[in-house]
Order: structure tokens, then sequence, then C-alpha cells
């Protein structure tokens, strides 16, 4: 039975020619200490198999209609057998592969392996990482939830930015000029259709690239990579120490990609998938739309922008890093590889990494964001200060002071802690300074009475180090002449008492 | 292998006998390989043409095609108090059957007088986010990167660059009407 099985496959390949094709690809000679660090590249490859299977899987089920994905979202989570694990897979196989993706980029760049002879190897890398972060974007979007939609908004208001053809590609982007039912099948054609064609031809590039060049040795210090020898010296060292890839070294990459499989599923089954938010209903204007976590750096940066820079960046700066990026081997592709005689690239990538995960947490925590979670301030905080402060602290809910200042920790982050502001500010500073605004304060002369105005700063004044009435002679002093309503003012200007 | 010992091996696997081939049909052959060639990238770039044509119109045709506008009724006149901001509801100008809940949209409207309203777009114009409008402050404030609005639309804090944008509204046979437009992008300004 074997035997005639084997004599059937023999026959088989001899036709196809199996064994010749792949047999010396499986077998290639790499370095002999090619070991752990190597198995980003195959991992990442790894994650993208399992995203293109888990996806189909999830296709079967997913309606791409403006209408109905939402229902078939939920249908696929909370209904269909195993869909949510399904989901949960999709969900955090995406996250690894951009993460170890990342990663693959970050070893590769401290290895210098993108020099001399390997630069498009790196280049056509950098694409796959661009491509990857489009399918992030897009399969976001897809859930088609409230923040589905913002997503898309948001996404099309930037690409409005670009000079003359910025409109066209916004409209593009949409499928018209609003959302509707254009929009999502838009994004689903590029996520399910459009995108991955280019992935898979870009690992095809990038594997062949691989076969051509050979894995590179680990960087030795004292070792530079010399253009006009390097493939001799290489080719030599290599017929002396290398050895076949399968299975040499094949194994470490076999058994790194089961790790993070297992990972990606138990992250699956423990946390399950990202929620859904609230349906796609435009009209639902209660929303925080805010990106994945690989985008949240992002996110972050863009808060952060001066207006007048803002264009420039969101224009010129993706477009800046895609440059540098695609074009780094070609600024040195030649030189020592080893970290340790490249302080500057270690220092590159540990600046880098910290200010992207700087940025990730500040992107998470979104401080420079209105807190519309915050309730009214709890007895707690007022019941020492007594009743004029109660009514204060109600009036501080009711204007929205809360939603951008905190005390006692309930409240927003966007404008200054007022936990003690009654330390630094008198009742006269404080009126100048809730009528006028400034340094980003809404101006609120108009938009609150005499009397509340002398309730919320009673309660502010109260806000001390020793809590007790404040100094009753500076309460009242400007009540009596209030600056006239400024809602027609534009912006705030700056006049906060140093 | 050159374009001479390429002609010549053909020549020795058709013919049998390269020694017979003279100069001069050596240059016809190179001829008609130059015009096969040519017909060949020419019916290829056809092809590429012929299919690619109705594709790109299919995709790009609607960002031509103007999109309509309609006055869409959203209330009474006598159900908005003068004063007030709230928000109404209505739907695109073009929805598409299969778009659903995604087809609505929603505008903040404030009654100024017995028969002035204004009708504020949604989206704040830093990015496109939903602004909310919080009554108490009588401000709207944007949840995605803080941008906050006077109740006339002017920018009061945060990153936006112009002012909220307005709907044109009018009053007929008693109902207040908002016209349809775009979702209002702010572009580039040098």
């Amino acid at each position: 039975m074997l035997k005639s099985a084997i004599k059937v496959w023999r026959l088989i390949d001899d036709r196809i020619g199996a064994s010749e094709f792949i047999g010396p690809l499986m077998k290639h000679i790499v370095p002999r200490d090619a070991r752990w660090w190597y198995v980003f590249g195959s991992a990442a490859l790894c994650c993208f198999i399992m995203q293109v299977i888990t996806g189909i899987g999830l296709a079967l089920a997913y309606v791409p209609s403006g209408g109905q994905a939402f229902e078939s979202l939920k249908y696929i989570t909370e209904e269909a057998p195993l869909g949510s694990v399904l989901r949960g897979m999709h969900f955090f196989g995406a996250s690894a592969m951009v993460l170890i993706a990342v990663m693959h980029m970050a070893q590769v760049y401290l290895h210098a392996t993108y020099k001399y002879p390997r630069e498009m190897n790196w280049m056509s890398g950098v694409v796959l990482l661009l491509f990857t972060l489009a399918m992030g974007f897009t399969g976001q979007l897809l859930r088609w939830d409230a923040n589905g939609i913002w997503s898309a908004v948001v996404g099309a208001e930037q690409a409005a930015r670009a000079p003359v053809v910025g409109p066209l590609i916004a409209h593009f982007i949409l499928g018209g000029e609003n959302i509707g039912g254009a929009t999502l099948t838009r994004f689903y054609v590029m996520h399910v259709f459009i995108f991955p064609a280019f992935i898979f031809a870009g690992v095809g590039l990038h594997m062949l690239l691989i076969m051509r060049h050979g894995i590179s040795e680990m960087p030795k210090a004292g070792q530079p990579v010399k253009p006009a020898t390097y493939k001799r010296d290489y080719e030599a060292r290599l017929k002396k120490t290398g050895v076949p890839f399968w299975p040499n070294a094949m194994w470490r990459d076999a058994v790194f990609s089961l790790v993070v499989v297992i990972g990606i599923i138990v992250c699956a089954v423990v946390f399950g998938p990202p929620l859904l938010d609230k349906p796609p209903d435009p009209t639902t204007l209660n929303v925080n739309p805010a990106p994945d976590w690989y985008f949240l750096f992002y996110f972050a940066v863009l808060s952060m922008l001066p207006a007048n820079l803002e264009t420039w960046v969101i224009l010129g700066g993706p477009l800046v890093v895609i440059l540098v990026l695609l074009f780094l081997p070609l600024l040195s592709n030649k030189g020592e590889r080893a970290p340790s005689r490249r302080p500057w690239a270690l220092a590159t990538v540990l600046f880098v990494g910290t200010s992207v995960v700087v940025l990730t947490i500040y992107g998470a925590k979104s401080p420079w964001s209105p807190n519309f979670a915050a309730q009214p301030l709890g007895e707690q905080v007022t019941a020492t200060a007594g009743p004029g402060a109660t009514a204060g602290a109600r009036i501080f809910f009711d204007k929205g002071c809360i939603y951008c200042h905190e005390v006692d920790r309930d409240g927003g982050q966007r404008g200054p802690n007022l936990s003690r502001v009654g330390d630094r500010l008198t009742a006269e500073q404080l009126i100048i300074r809730i009528n006028n605004g400034g340094h980003n304060m809404p101006a609120f002369a108009g938009r609150i009475t005499r009397d509340e105005l002398a309730t919320l700063v009673v309660f502010l004044q109260s806000r001390r180090t020793n809590a007790g009435p404040p100094p009753a002679a500076t309460g009242t002093v400007a009540l009596t002449a209030p600056p006239p309503p400024s809602a027609n003012a534009g912006r705030p200007h700056d006049d906060e008492p140093k | 292998m050159d374009t001479k010992a390429a002609v010549s091996n053909v020549e020795l696997s058709v013919n049998g006998s390269p020694h017979s081939r003279s100069e001069p049909c050596e240059q016809s052959e190179l001829s008609r390989r130059r015009f096969f060639l040519r017909v060949t990238i020419a019916a290829g770039s056809a092809i590429g043409v012929l299919v690619g044509l109705p594709v790109i119109g299919f995709i790009f045709a609607p960002l031509v095609r103007p999109t309509p506008s309609n006055w869409r009724p959203v209330g009474r006149v006598d159900s908005f108090a003068i004063g007030q901001t709230v928000k109404v509801d209505f739907s695109d100008p073009s929805p598409l059957p299969w778009s659903g809940i995604t087809a609505r949209t929603a505008a903040w409207l404030r009654r100024v007088g017995p028969s002035e309203f204004i009708a504020f777009s949604i989206n704040c114009r830093h990015l496109g986010c939903p602004v909310r409008w919080v009554d108490g402050a009588k401000l709207f404030m944007c949840p995605c990167h803080g941008g906050v609005y006077y109740e006339d639309g002017t920018v009061a804090a945060g990153p936006p660059p112009e002012p909220l944008a307005r709907y044109r509204v009018q009053v007929k046979d008693g109902q207040v009407e908002i016209e349809t437009s775009p979702i209002p992008l702010t572009t580039f300004r040098s």
C-alpha cells in the first residue's frame, strides 16, 4: 500500500517537478550562526497566512453592505459557532503581524542587513510593512460600527488636505461626497482584494530576493561590507561553514511561529475580539472615535500639532517617513554592520521605539480630548467646603468645566488640574479667566450668569491645600461688571495672569 | 547569447542547415521578429486599454457626476424653541438602497428668530469627527482631538483651522428644511 503510494507520488513528482523546484529552495545554504535573531520574517509570513485563512472564514458570513455589515458582525460574534474566536484570531493576528513586522525591521536595521547586496530586500520589506498597516486601517474600518464610519471620515479628511487633488481623493475614499452605501464596499475591496494581492506579490519578491542574495550572516565588528568583494567572500564562507536551511535552520522558524500562533489563539479565547461600538448611524453623535492601538501614536501626533503646521505634517510627515525608510539603503550600503560600530543606529532604534511607545500610551489616554464620561463631583469632594461649594460644584459640571479640568481625580485633563486652584488664583483672577478664556480655554462670558459665576468661584476658591472658606474680601469684587459676551470674538486671547 | 547566434540556432533547428542561409535572409528574420514583438506589445496594450477603460470609468465616474442637493424637511417651525440648539436627522442626497442607517446624517439646528434658523454641520473642521453640543456650556465639543466651537460655530479652542460649516436652511409651508450637502472638507491652504 505504502509502496504503491510512494510510486504514485514519484510519478507525479517526476511529471510536475515539485522536488526539483522546491528541494533546492528548501535546502539552500544559510550561515551557521543564523539562529533565533532570524525568526521574525517567517513569523510575520505565518501571521499573514493565518490572516488570509481566518479572513476567508469571516468573509463567509460578513455582509459587505453599509446597512447590514454591523448586523452580520454581531451575528459572527454572538451567534455563529466559534465566530467570536475567529474574529479574535483575526484581530490579534493583525496585531501580531504589525508587531512582528516592526520587530523584523528593527532587527534588520540594527544588523544593517539592508546593506549591499540586499538593498531591495529592505525596500520590498518597507512596502510590505506599509501594506500591512493599510490592512490594519481598512480592517478596523470593516468592523463598520460607529468607530468604523468615523475612521472613514477622518481618513478622507486627511486625504483632502492634499493640494488640488485632495477633495477628489477624499470623495474617492468615501465613494461619494458623504458616508453611505458605497463607502464600505470601497474599503472591503481594498482590504480583501487589492492590498492582499500586493502583499502576496511583495512576499513573493521578498522571498525571491532572499534566495538570490542568501541569508545574511550575523554582523561582526571589523568585518565591513565591501561591495567589490562581498559576494565572493560570502559565498566562500558559506561553502565552508553554511548549513542547509531545511532542516538545520527551519525548525527555529517553525517553533517561533508556533509560539506566536498559540499566543494569538490564547489571546483570542481569553480576551475575545474587540467589542463592537454603537451601530454605524451617522446621527449618533455621542461617540469617541479612536484608532486601533497601532495608530494611537499618530492619533497623539495629530492632536499635538500647532494649527499652522498641521497640513504640512499630515501631508509631508508620512511621505518623509516612507521615503527615508524606503531609500535608507541608498544612503549607506557599505561599511560596518555590527551594532557596536553603529551607535547612531542603536540610538535611532531606541529613540524611535521610545517615542512610539510614549505616544501610544499618550494616544490611549488622549488627555487632549474632553472627558465626556465625567460624572458630577461627589459629596466627599465638596462636603468639607460648605453649601456654597456644593452648588458651585454642580455648576462646574453643568457648564462642562469638568470635561477639561480635573478636581480630585475626577474630570478631564485637557486644561490645568484645579484641585488646588484656590492656592494659585484669587477670585478676581478666576473671574477674569472664566469670562475671557485664553490658553485654549473658551471664553465663558455670555454663557454663564453673574450668580452662577459667583457660585462657581466660591467652589473653585474652596479648592485649597488646607480646605476652608475662601478669603471673604475677594469674593465679589469683579462680579458687578462682567465683560461683554465674546461669542463672536473668534479665538480666545492669551491673558492668563502669570 | 547574442541575437545573431540566437537566429542561427533557430534556423538550425528549423532548417537543419545554418550555412544555406545568407546575410539578407538573416536580416529579414530579424525584422520579422521585430514585427512580431511589436504585434505582441500592440495586442497586449490594446487588451489593457479595452479592459481598463470601462473599469476605470466605472470607478471614477461617480466622482465627476455632481451629487444632487435636496431640501429635506426636519420638523415644523414651532417645534423648535428660539435660542435652542438641537440635533436634527435627515437623509443623504442620494442614498443607495443598501445604505441602511448609514444614509442618515444629522445637523445642529438653532432657531435664532421667529423664522430664522442656523444649521451647523456635525463634522469638526479638524478631521471630521462628530461634534456634540454641550448645552450647559453653550459650546460644541469634538471628542477626537479636543476641538471646541462657540455657539455661532467660531473656533473656541483646539486644533480646528476653520469655523463649523453651515447648511442652507429655509422655512417652507411651516416646515424647516435643510439643503443636503457634502461632508465639509478642510482643504489645502498655502
